[in-house]
């Protein structure tokens, strides 16, 4: 599964590897020596206990976190532009409470973007059933609104790895089956889904299970 | 406010960051008419501790003026990347494809037009006050204005080392009082520099404007530098 043998193959769908990962925080490491590859339409459930090391894995993949050892590649784009070709969504949602939901969307397609392009803020809003909050403050949403708010930028800004640590929280039945619906559409068209869950995401993809450091 | 429909891609990411800044700036509730009432009150407290006597206070004007303006220079400038810390749109930009030195500079500056520019504007009323020489009251006035921006850009070296502490404040303003100095040295300097006085009025001026430069480029990569090593 060498990166340079899927580019030999003619291939120009994306593939992000990451060989040999530790990752410390605080002296300790989290997650040791983690292999995985993942290839363009397909999504990787981080599953496991709390503490395992999911949002850590997920911080240093989106280059929050520096590698205590081991390299986070994405062929055939260069190892350095992986943060740039991924949007995180964590736990914040990185939201403004005084400024409106447009206008907090419209900064973050501004700076996000990287060139590939992205749904107009109204339309990404819409996607996601949040038109009529769109003049509204963020500070005036409710937890799930908000979510939806954060989700919406990887609709507002095309990038291909989407980052997301524990993308159901907060969310109602319906805006679960609504981000599933977003997350197997950006799959089918070549994108790559690293996703931090408990509850199951019925995705194609392959399950990574992390097991609690000692 | 309505937003012309279209394409948001347009807005360059650096226009869309300063936008914002501003916007929660202002929107926080009278931010920069409270800096300025920080500022008076300052002010007047030295006016009141310093007693009646208008020669002395006259003379020592400047020196309250660049001092009250240091300290509400660095008044919430501990929260210039707290904010976007505790919110999580400090991570989105760092994986934003715009050098972060560059995002630093134009928060700095969204910063430094809500607090630093009103500053100067209204420090000749205050050194009224103080009665200032009305010779003076220009050479103040100027030196703030070439000043501050270097007291905020300093202030952001401070304000990303110490991003992710809860109670911060003390330990920035411990980090970055001293190295305010030379810019209160050769303000104060310039500001005092009327008719009257010995210097002239562009020497220490332009040695000023200089430490604005270097402010100007070395604050950025020093923040950017912390801000980076800041997740571990």
């Amino acid at each position: 599964m060498k990166p340079a043998a899927m580019l030999a193959r003619g291939s120009i769908t994306m593939q992000l590897c990451a060989s040999n990962l530790t990752i410390a925080r605080g002296g300790r490491a989290i997650i040791a020596n983690l292999s995985f590859a993942l290839c363009a339409g397909e999504c990787l459930a981080l599953t496991g206990p709390n503490g395992a090391g999911k949002s850590t894995l997920l911080r240093a993949l989106a280059g929050l976190l520096p590698l205590a050892a081991g390299t986070i590649s994405l062929s055939p784009l260069s190892e350095e532009f992986v943060p740039q070709q991924a949007h995180y969504v964590g736990h914040a949602d990185g939201l403004k409470g005084l400024l409106t939901v447009t206008e907090n969307l419209e900064f973050f397609a501004a700076i996000l973007d990287v060139g590939m392009g992205g749904l107009p803020v109204k339309t990404a809003l819409g996607k996601l059933g949040l038109a009529h909050a769109a003049k509204l403050p963020v500070a005036y949403l409710s937890a799930g609104q908000k979510r939806r708010v954060a989700l919406a930028r990887l609709l507002a800004v095309r990038r291909p790895i989407w980052l997301l640590d524990e993308p159901l929280t907060a969310l109602d039945t319906a805006s679960r089956v609504l981000l599933g619906q977003i997350m197997t559409e950006h799959l089918t068209q070549g994108g790559l889904i690293v996703a931090a869950t408990h509850a199951g995401l019925d995705l194609k993809g392959q399950e990574l299970r992390l097991r609690a450091a000692g | 406010m309505t937003t012309p429909k279209g394409t948001p891609k347009e807005t360059s990411p650096l226009a869309a960051l300063f936008l914002r800044d501003i916007r929660t700036g202002r929107r926080i509730g009278g931010g920069t008419s409270l800096g300025i009432v920080f500022f008076l009150i300052l002010v007047t407290l030295c006016a009141f501790a310093i007693g009646p006597d208008l020669r002395l206070l006259g003379k020592i004007a400047p020196a309250i003026l660049w001092i009250s303006g240091l300290l509400s220079t660095l008044l919430g400038l501990d929260r210039l990347f707290q904010a976007d810390h505790e919110d999580g749109s400090l991570d989105l930009l760092l994986t934003s494809s715009t050098p972060l030195e560059l995002i630093i500079l134009v928060k700095c500056l969204a910063h430094w037009i809500l607090t630093g520019l009103p500053l100067a504007a209204t420090a000749p009323i205050f050194g009224l006050m103080l009665n200032l020489p009305l010779s003076e009251l220009w050479s103040v006035t100027l030196s703030l204005l070439a000043g501050t921006p270097s007291l905020t850009l300093t202030g952001a070296i401070g304000a990303a080392l110490t991003v992710s502490l809860r109670r911060g404040g003390l330990l920035f303003a411990v980090l970055i009082l001293p190295l305010c100095v030379p810019s209160l040295i050769f303000g104060v300097a310039a500001a005092g520099a009327g008719e009257a006085s010995l210097v002239p009025f562009a020497t220490p001026f332009l040695i000023l404007c200089a430490l604005t430069l270097i402010a100007g480029v070395v604050a950025p990569v020093a923040a950017a530098a912390a801000l980076r090593n800041g997740g571990r």
